[in-house]
């Protein structure tokens, strides 16, 4: 039992900590410019087509890696420029509209270009094996995912939280007109974060890609986890958001692996086997709908 | 927003419009293309649908992206009710309304306590919570859905007929549409819209802002809830995708296409997209590509909506 749980609370600190790369990018976009981008989960969709891509013509996964976060970087700063500069100023349902045909074209955009089947990718020979940590095995290339998502994070943090662009960012998002004011280039500002944040959803899609399946739709359910993390995080705070993923990781992955067993000790087996997975489901939801009862704002809100 | 009010023309439009969606099956019967009566059903359904969310987005200024679980609560309905032996549509379509509506209003009166992107946000994850519930019961079909085993009865006329069908979902759109047009143009239409303007100016009033906004989010949903029923009729399947969010995503691409807070911006939106898939689809098996270019195009060129091109909004 101990070792299922500490196997669930790794596999949850790494889901977490992928999260967090996805949301990273999206709570910037929407504290700064105000803007929502639904096709945030497609750009991480079409960055791990990108890697696997990448991969398989340079046969190195980490090659494949950095030319595909590349990539997909390069397509950020072209979607940037020709669209989403002229939907900052646009209503969010104007938003919604836009990024939703953004969704739709790159989800058949991928269909033709790779296929509808799913695409494989692998991992780095390496890493393909377990380790042993204490008494359990546990595999080698989920433990240099949270390493690399560690790594990530605490280069984000540093960069959000101490540097001087870091300081332009978040004065950005918590005020952006005075921010304008002042003499900062919000607009190239944001170009350039919007762009981190494509290259950050291509790494998470990457890093993730020997896991899942690299698929079509792939972008949809973990955008909306995203935004979940966001909410729960507070709109534009990269502490929130750190926050917002590891809670959002840890409590999904352990209700799924736990809560199924915990019912049906608890509950007849007929109930528990319906109930568990729904609840299982529905944990993190419920998890939003509290904190914002409790903190409308979420838990760090970036606009004080 | 400029407050709704009804055109002049607006009346012969409607009795003409009337006349012509009456005479429709009729018609395409009489040229062979009576395949087209499902097609012209599966619009009229999905205006109802867009138009409901139209009460709750355009009149009523919330923006929800959880539209769809009312939507699917109601073919749910429906398909309960069928396994639970009530055949009468009679009896099955107000269930369903009321369902939807009921659930609404619980999803409302915790939602509608936060604002702006947050309200979008808790809309969503009712959605999705409904949707994992869905799966999840087995009982109700889980992944596969619960499957209708045949059309229900409507006053004890079958509706397994298309053309009967159609009238059905035709009686449910009209009824709306005049119900609709009374109430946005009554006291409690100008209310909720003066809310949407200027929401803290109707708080110093003395106006019950959120019991409005509840009442009004209650209502669209029971409206989607019936639209959802009728649905479930149509494809003889109460599936858990109905409750999806990105299903929320089309009810709203349908009603920013057609003209948010225009009366008609759900029926125009629904009838332009469900036609725009039916002709691209003939053309390329890759027709969502087109279906989004044409889409970010509206959005750049049109941003207010096809219903706006026509004649201004009085007010």
């Amino acid at each position: 039992m101990l070792q299922l749980f500490l196997e669930q609370a790794l596999n949850g600190l790494q889901f977490g900590l992928m999260l967090f790369l996805l949301a990273a990018g999206l709570t910037l976009v929407f504290g700064i410019m105000d803007c929502i981008n639904l096709a945030h989960g497609s750009l991480y969709m079409v960055g791990a087509y990108l890697v696997a891509a990448a991969a398989q013509a340079a046969d190195s996964f980490w090659i494949g890696l950095g030319v595909g976060v590349a990539g997909a970087a390069v397509l950020g700063l072209l979607l940037e420029l020709s669209l989403f500069r002229q939907l900052y100023k646009r209503d969010h349902l104007s938003q919604v509209l836009a990024t939703f045909a953004l969704i739709l074209i790159a989800n058949e955009a991928v269909r033709v270009i790779w296929g509808a089947q799913p695409v494989m990718l692998n991992p780095p020979d390496a890493l393909a094996g377990p380790v042993e940590i204490g008494d359990f095995f546990y595999p080698a290339y989920r433990l240099v995912i949270i390493a690399f998502g560690l790594l990530v994070a605490g280069l984000l943090y540093l960069l959000v939280a101490k540097s001087r662009v870091g300081m332009w960012v978040r004065a950005g998002a918590s005020n952006r007109e005075m921010t304008e004011a002042l003499g900062i280039n919000v607009r190239a500002l944001f170009t350039a974060v919007f762009v981190f944040g494509t290259a950050l959803c291509a790494l998470a899609g990457g890093l993730l890609g020997p896991l899942l399946a690299v698929q079509v739709g792939m972008g949809e359910s973990v955008l909306i986890l995203a935004f979940v993390v966001i909410i729960i995080g507070g709109i534009g705070s990269i502490r929130g958001a750190l926050v917002g993923s590891l809670i959002v990781g840890s409590v999904d992955t352990l209700g799924r692996a736990l809560l199924p067993t915990l019912l049906r000790a608890l509950l007849p087996a007929d109930a528990a086997s319906t109930l568990g997975p729904a609840l299982a489901s529905i944990l993190i939801y419920l998890l939003m709908a509290g904190i914002l009862f409790f903190k409308p704002q979420g838990l760090f809100p970036a606009r004080a | 927003m400029a407050f709704y009010r009804p055109a002049p023309y607006q009346k012969p439009v409607a009795i003409a419009l009337l006349l012509v969606l009456a005479a429709l099956p009729f018609g395409l019967a009489a040229v062979d293309q009576a395949f087209y009566i499902g097609f012209a059903t599966r619009v009229l359904i999905f205006a109802l649908a867009a138009t409901s969310l139209n009460l709750v987005l355009g009149f009523g200024g919330m923006f929800s992206l959880g539209h769809a679980a009312f939507f699917g609560v109601g073919a749910y309905t429906a398909a309960i009710c069928q396994q639970a032996g009530i055949n009468e549509a009679l009896i099955a379509f107000p269930l369903a309304m009321i369902a939807a509506g009921a659930f609404a209003l619980v999803v409302g009166a915790i939602s509608l306590r936060t604002r702006g992107v947050y309200f979008i946000m808790i809309t969503l994850a009712f959605t999705q919570m409904a949707y994992y519930l869905a799966v999840s019961a087995r009982s109700w079909g889980g992944d596969d859905g619960l499957p209708l085993v045949g059309r229900m009865t409507l006053a004890g006329v079958s509706l397994a007929d298309d053309t009967h069908l159609y009238f059905a979902a035709f009686f449910g759109l009209t009824v709306t549409m005049l119900f609709f047009g009374r109430l946005a143009d009554a006291r409690f239409g100008r209310v909720i819209q003066a809310i949407r303007e200027n929401e803290t100016r109707m708080e110093a009033l003395g106006y019950p802002v959120f019991t409005y906004r509840l009442v009004c989010f209650a209502l669209g949903g029971a409206l989607a809830g019936l639209a959802g029923a009728l649905l479930a009729n149509l494809t003889g399947l109460a599936s858990p995708n109905l409750l999806l969010w990105t299903q929320s995503g089309t009810l709203l691409v349908m009603l920013i296409i057609g003209g948010v807070g225009y009366l008609y911006g759900g029926a125009v939106g629904a009838l332009i997209l469900l036609c725009l898939e039916e002709v691209l689809v003939g053309f390329t098996p890759h027709w969502h590509i087109v279906l989004g270019l044409i889409l970010l195009g509206v959005v750049l060129f049109a941003p207010k909506g096809v219903a706006a091109l026509f004649g201004k909004r009085h007010g």
